[in-house]
C-alpha cells in the first residue's frame, strides 16, 4: 500500500510553445533498457506534431525524434529490447521504427481509418493495432510481407484500446464490448459493458482486466468468468478517450479524468485514495512504471512524471515539455 | 527588381504558416519568367498611351497574336499551310465543280445550257495564261513555233470519224488545201495545234469498252433522239475524255425546243406541240453530203480476198473479223493423273498398339489422330466437292477448334434434332473433350438431380455412346418432361462445348458464382446473446454469465507461431470465427419463436420484434441461431428475473439504450420503474 504525497518538481525549460488544442500526447513507459545507461528510464511521447519523441526520464532530455507519420501520432510502443518502436497515427498507418537510426523499418498500411492503439507482443514479433474501422490487425515484424497475418473484425465499432499479453489479446471497442482473444485456447470472450470503452488493460497477475468506459466508470472484471470485481467511480469520463491503469503491484487503480485530475482508488476497497491535480485541462494519458512507483501523466503538451515521496528523501520529478516545432 | 527564385515564391498567412492553395497555382503562370516583367530577362508589356494631345493608336490585335505554336500547327485552330490563292490556282478542271454545274444545268430554265453561269463566270486565269496572252497566244492554240502547213481539221466531227482510222489520205487534204489555198497566202503560218492533255486515269470500272451510260439530256429530251438510247457508241468515252469535252457541236444541243422553233397561233397543224426538236437534225454547215460513202477510203480487213476459207467458219466469223493467218500456239495441258479410288495422300505409320487390346477411348483417339481417317469416306461427291473439314482431313491438318461445321452446311440452318445430337456427340467425343478434366460448366447446378443426369449424359457422350441422350434421361419423368430435358441437354451440350486447350488456359472459372448465391450471406455461426438481457444485467451490475459470451475463434497459424504458442486448431482451414451461410432475406428472419416461459410471454416478443439496428455482419434475426441461444440460456428463474428487470429497464426513459424497440405492451407500461427510482 502506497501512501504519501506526490510532488511535482518542475524542471525548467527555456522555451515553451503554446499548442493548438487537439489531441495531447500519449505516453508509454519502457522498462529500463539494457543497452542504455543504468539510470535511464526513457519514455516515448507521441504528439499531434506527427512526431514521436524519445526522452530520458531521469534527465528530462529529448533523445531522438522520429518523424514519418503523415498525421498526428496516436499511440506508440517499444519492443522489449528497445531496439524497435512501433507507432500508429491518424494517417491509417502503423510504422515500425529502428530506434538507433531513427529510420522507418516498415510502414504498414491496411487500416481503413485512423489507428487508435498499437502494441508489440511480448517478443516483438507481432505488432497489433486497433483502428477506428473496427478491426484489429496483426502485423508480422519478421517477414517482409505488408499484409497482416490476421484481421480481427468482430468489433462492431471502432477499437479504442488494446493490450497484448503472452497469449491473449484484449481489445476494447466503442461498441461497448471488451473482447479477449485467447490464442492458446482458441476462444473469444466478449464482455458487454454497455458503454463505449476507452481503455482496457490487464492486471499484473493476469487474473483480471480493467476497463474504463464513457459512463465515468472503471470496472475491474474477472478474466475467466467476466464477473465484476470492482467498480470505481467519481471521476469524469464522458467524451474523451482517457487512459486508466493499474499500479505496478495491482494495489491501486488509476484513471485520468476530464476535470484535470488523476484519480487513484484502492483496488480492493474501491475507495478513492488520491486525486492528483495535474492541471486545468483534460488529463489525456497516464502510465505507471512497471517496477517503481512512478506515474507518468500527459496533459496538453506537458508530460509529468510523478514519483512517490518517501518520508526520507525527496525524489526529483521531471516535467518534460513536449516541444512543438 | 531581382527575379524571385521559385522556392521563395511562397505565400504565408498571418501566422507564418504556408498558405495552401490545394492544387491551384502549381503550374505557375507567372508574368514573364519568374516575375521578370519589365526587366531585361522578361518582356515589356505593350504600353498604352493616350493623352489629350496624343490619342492612342488603334491597337488592332489579330487573333493570330494570341495563338501559340499549337494553334498554328497542323491540328490547331488556325493552321498555316501553303495554299494556292485564286490568282495562282491552276486551270485544270475541277471535277466537282463541273459536276455541280452539270447538275444545276438540268434544272436551269434552259436545260443543258449554262448561259447564265458563263456570263457571270469569274475571270480567273493563271499568271502563265496571262503572260501567254500578252505574247499573242489565243485560247485553243498550241504553244510553240508556228507551222506552215495548215493542219487538218482538229475539230472534225467525231461522230463521223471512224475509230482508229488512219489519217485521211493526202489526197483529200490536199484537195482541201487546194480549196482553201485560194484564200490564203503561201507563207502563212499558223499556230501549232494545241496539245490536248491525255488523261491517264485508268479504267477502273467494270463497264464495257465504250460504255457511256445514259445521257440524261438525250433521255429526257424526247424526240427522235430519245428513241433509241445508245449506250455504246462507236467512239469510246475514253477518247472523248482524252481529247477533251469541249466540242463545239455539243454546246448548242439543248437550246431549242419546239418543232421548227415553235408553232404559231394560226397554225392548224399543232398536233405535236410539245415535240422537242434537236439541233442535230439540222445541218450547221452548208454544203453537200460527204463525198463517197462516208468511209473516206477506209477499207475493211481483207476478208474477201482470202481464198482459203473454211466453210465451217463462214457463219461463225464475227463481222469485222477474219481468220487468222498464223495459228496460235496451243498450250499442251497435261491432265492430272488418275488417282486410285482409295488413295489418301498421307502416309501414316501402322500403329504398334493392337486396337482390340486397348480401351475403346484410346482406340478411338488413335483412329482419329493424324493420319487415320474417320470411318466414312470423306469425298462423297468426288474430289471437288470436299468441304474444308474433309480437305483438312485429307491433308491431315490439325483440326480447327471451334466450329466444326462449315457455315454453308445447310444442316446448320435447319437444325434437326438428330443432327444436333450427332453434333453434340462429335463435339464431346473428340480428343479435346477427353482432355477436359474438371472445369466444365454445370448448367443445371441448381437442380442436382438434373445436373447428375446431365453429367451422365456428358460422360456417355465422351465415350462416344450414341444413345447417350436416351440413357441419361430419367425414366420416371413424364414423356413431355423427358422431351424437354432431351432438348435442353442437347442444347446445353452444344452451347457449353469443351473449350480447346489452347484457349482454355486463358480462362478460368470465376471465384464467385454471382448468380447462384446472391441471396445468401456469410455470417458467423455463433451469435451473441440478446443485447437487452445484457444491458439489463449491466444496469444491475450483474456481470458474469449474463454479460459474457464465449465463442470459438481460430487464430492464424502464423500468429500462433509468432506468439510461440501451439495452434489450438491445427487442422482448421479457416481463420477467425466459423462462418455459415444464411439467406439474406428470408421471411423466417422476421418471425419470432417464443420459447421463454409464459410469465414473460409479453416481453419476450417485444424484445424480438426489434428492427435490426445493427446492419452488417451478423444477422441476429436468425431463428436457428436464436433457438440455439435460447437453449444455451440460463435456467428459467434467471431469465424470468431478467425479463422482468428488462421491462423495468426499458420502461425507464433516458437510461434505456437506443436499441430498444418502439413497441411496448400497454400492460407493461403500467409497471412502475423501480430501477429508475433507485438510481
Amino acid at each position: 500500500r502506497v501512501s504519501g504525497v506526490f510532488h511535482p518538481l518542475i524542471f525548467s525549460r527555456p522555451t515553451s510553445f503554446s499548442l493548438p488544442v487537439s489531441f495531447s500526447p500519449t505516453l508509454s513507459l519502457s522498462p529500463p533498457p539494457l543497452s542504455f545507461s543504468a539510470d535511464g528510464n526513457y519514455l516515448l511521447s507521441c504528439g499531434s506534431d506527427k512526431s514521436l519523441k524519445l526522452w530520458s526520464v531521469s534527465r528530462g532530455t529529448l533523445l531522438k525524434t522520429y518523424s514519418g507519420h503523415g498525421y498526428e501520432v496516436l499511440d506508440a510502443d517499444g519492443s522489449y529490447d528497445n531496439s524497435q518502436l512501433c507507432s500508429c497515427s491518424s494517417d491509417k498507418t502503423v510504422i515500425l521504427w529502428d530506434v538507433a537510426t531513427g529510420q522507418v523499418t516498415r510502414k504498414l498500411r491496411g487500416h481503413a481509418g485512423k489507428v487508435n492503439c498499437v502494441q508489440f507482443n511480448e517478443e516483438a514479433t507481432v505488432i497489433l493495432s486497433g483502428s477506428i474501422d473496427g478491426t484489429v490487425r496483426c502485423w508480422d515484424t519478421r517477414s517482409r510481407k505488408f499484409d497482416p497475418i490476421q484481421i480481427l473484425d468482430e468489433a462492431q465499432d471502432g477499437v479504442s484500446s488494446l493490450k497484448v499479453s503472452e497469449h491473449e489479446l484484449l481489445t476494447g471497442s466503442v461498441d461497448g464490448r471488451v473482447r479477449r482473444y485467447d490464442l492458446r485456447m482458441g476462444q473469444l470472450h466478449v464482455d458487454f459493458i454497455n458503454s463505449p470503452i476507452t481503455c482496457v488493460c490487464f492486471s499484473a497477475d493476469g487474473q483480471c482486466t480493467l476497463t474504463s468506459s464513457l459512463d465515468s466508470t472503471v470496472r475491474l472484471l474477472d478474466k475467466s468468468t467476466g464477473e465484476m470485481l470492482g467498480e470505481y467511480t467519481g471521476h469524469k469520463m464522458k467524451g474523451y478517450k482517457l487512459d486508466c491503469c493499474l499500479s505496478s503491484k495491482d494495489t491501486h487503480v488509476l484513471s485520468c479524468s476530464e476535470d484535470g485530475h488523476v484519480y487513484c482508488w484502492d483496488l480492493v476497497e474501491g475507495s478513492l485514495m488520491l486525486k492528483l491535480p495535474v492541471g486545468k485541462a483534460v488529463v489525456q494519458s497516464l502510465s505507471f512504471h512497471p517496477s517503481e512507483t512512478r506515474l507518468l501523466t500527459a496533459m496538453e503538451g506537458r508530460v509529468q512524471v510523478w514519483g512517490a515521496e518517501p518520508e526520507e528523501t525527496e525524489e526529483d520529478v521531471v516535467v518534460v515539455q513536449q516541444e512543438k516545432a | 527588381m531581382k527575379p524571385v527564385p521559385l522556392h521563395e515564391q511562397t505565400v504565408k498567412d498571418e501566422k507564418g504558416r504556408y498558405q495552401r492553395f490545394h492544387g491551384a497555382f502549381t503550374g505557375g503562370f507567372s508574368a514573364g519568367y519568374f516575375n521578370t516583367v519589365g526587366t531585361k530577362e522578361g518582356w515589356t508589356p505593350a504600353t498604352f498611351v493616350s493623352s489629350r494631345q496624343q490619342k492612342a493608336g488603334r491597337q488592332n490585335a489579330r487573333p493570330e497574336d494570341f495563338m501559340d505554336e499549337e494553334d498554328l500547327g497542323d491540328h490547331g485552330i488556325a493552321p498555316r499551310q501553303i495554299t494556292t490563292t485564286a490568282d495562282f490556282a491552276s486551270g485544270r478542271k475541277d471535277v466537282i465543280r463541273d459536276k455541280a454545274r452539270a447538275i444545276t444545268s438540268l434544272s436551269a430554265p434552259i436545260p443543258g445550257d449554262t448561259v447564265l453561269e458563263d456570263l457571270v463566270a469569274p475571270a480567273r486565269s493563271s499568271m502563265g495564261v496571262e503572260l501567254l496572252r500578252k505574247m499573242g497566244w489565243k485560247d485553243g492554240q498550241g504553244v510553240g513555233p508556228r507551222v506552215k502547213r495548215r493542219l487538218c481539221k482538229q475539230r472534225a466531227d467525231s461522230a463521223t470519224r471512224a475509230f482508229g482510222s488512219a489519217s485521211p489520205p493526202n489526197g483529200s487534204s490536199e484537195s482541201q488545201d487546194e480549196e482553201d489555198g485560194e484564200f490564203l497566202p503561201e507563207n502563212l503560218t499558223f499556230a501549232p495545234k494545241d496539245v490536248t492533255p491525255i488523261d491517264f486515269t485508268p479504267k477502273v470500272d467494270l463497264h464495257g469498252l465504250g460504255y457511256r451510260g445514259l445521257n440524261p439530256l438525250a433521255a429526257l429530251r424526247g424526240g427522235p433522239g430519245a428513241g433509241h438510247i445508245n449506250l455504246f457508241t462507236m467512239d469510246s468515252d475514253r477518247t472523248n475524255s482524252l481529247f477533251g469535252e469541249d466540242r463545239k457541236g455539243q454546246r448548242r444541243r439543248g437550246g431549242v425546243a419546239g418543232q421548227g422553233f415553235g408553232v404559231g397561233a394560226m397554225e392548224d397543224d399543232d398536233e405535236d406541240i410539245y415535240h422537242r426538236d434537236i439541233m442535230s437534225n439540222y445541218d450547221t454547215v452548208l454544203g453537200g453530203e460527204e463525198p463517197g460513202d462516208g468511209l473516206y477510203g477506209w477499207t475493211a480487213p481483207q476478208q474477201y480476198n482470202r481464198t482459203k476459207k473454211d466453210a465451217a467458219y463462214l457463219g461463225k466469223i464475227l463481222e469485222g473479223f477474219t481468220l487468222a493467218s498464223d495459228k496460235l500456239e496451243t498450250k499442251t495441258i497435261f491432265p492430272p493423273p488418275n488417282l486410285p479410288r482409295d488413295f489418301r495422300p498421307v502416309h501414316y505409320f501402322r500403329p504398334v498398339v493392337d486396337l482390340s487390346s486397348v480401351s475403346p477411348m484410346v482406340a478411338q483417339a488413335l483412329q482419329t489422330s493424324r493420319g487415320h481417317m474417320a470411318q466414312e469416306a470423306p469425298s462423297k461427291g468426288g474430289r471437288h466437292q470436299l468441304d474444308s473439314a474433309q480437305r483438312r482431313e485429307l491433308l491431315g491438318e490439325a483440326t480447327l477448334q471451334g466450329i466444326t461445321e462449315s457455315l454453308l452446311n445447310p444442316s446448320r440452318f435447319a437444325p434437326h434434332a438428330e443432327q444436333q445430337q450427332q453434333e453434340a456427340l462429335s463435339v464431346w467425343s473428340g480428343p479435346t473433350a477427353q482432355a477436359q478434366t474438371g472445369q466444365t460448366f454445370k448448367p443445371f447446378e441448381r437442380t442436382p438431380h438434373k445436373q447428375a443426369r446431365y453429367d451422365l449424359y456428358i460422360d456417355q457422350l465422351k465415350q462416344g455412346d450414341r444413345d447417350a441422350l436416351e440413357l441419361s434421361l430419367d425414366p420416371t419423368m413424364t414423356e413431355w418432361e423427358r422431351g424437354r430435358e432431351r432438348d435442353e441437354f442437347v442444347r446445353a451440350a452444344l452451347l457449353y462445348k469443351p473449350s480447346s486447350s489452347s484457349l482454355s488456359c486463358r480462362f478460368t472459372r470465376g471465384k464467385q458464382d454471382d448468380g447462384v448465391e446472391a441471396d445468401t450471406v456469410e455470417v458467423t455461426r455463433d451469435q451473441e446473446n440478446d443485447v437487452d438481457d445484457k444491458q439489463a444485467a449491466v444496469k444491475m451490475k450483474m456481470f458474469g454469465k449474463l454479460t459474457r459470451d464465449t465463442f470459438e475463434w481460430h487464430p492464424d497459424n502464423l500468429l500462433c507461431k509468432r506468439f510461440n504458442i501451439p495452434d489450438p486448431y491445427p487442422g482448421s482451414g479457416f481463420v477467425g470465427m466459423p462462418k455459415v451461410k444464411r439467406d439474406k432475406f428470408s421471411v423466417f428472419n422476421f418471425l419470432t419463436v417464443s420459447e421463454s416461459p409464459t410469465a414473460s410471454a409479453s416481453p419476450a416478443p417485444q424484445g424480438n420484434k426489434q428492427s435490426p439496428s445493427e446492419p452488417g455482419k451478423r444477422s441476429r434475426w436468425d431463428v436457428s441461431g436464436q433457438a440455439g441461444d435460447k437453449e444455451r440460456k440460463e435456467k428459467d428463474p434467471v431469465s424470468e428475473f431478467l425479463s422482468v428487470a428488462r421491462i423495468e429497464a426499458s420502461g425507464s426513459g433516458p437510461e434505456a439504450s437506443t436499441t430498444d424497440g418502439p413497441t411496448t405492451d400497454p400492460t407493461v407500461e403500467v409497471l412502475v420503474p423501480h430501477y429508475y427510482i433507485h438510481h
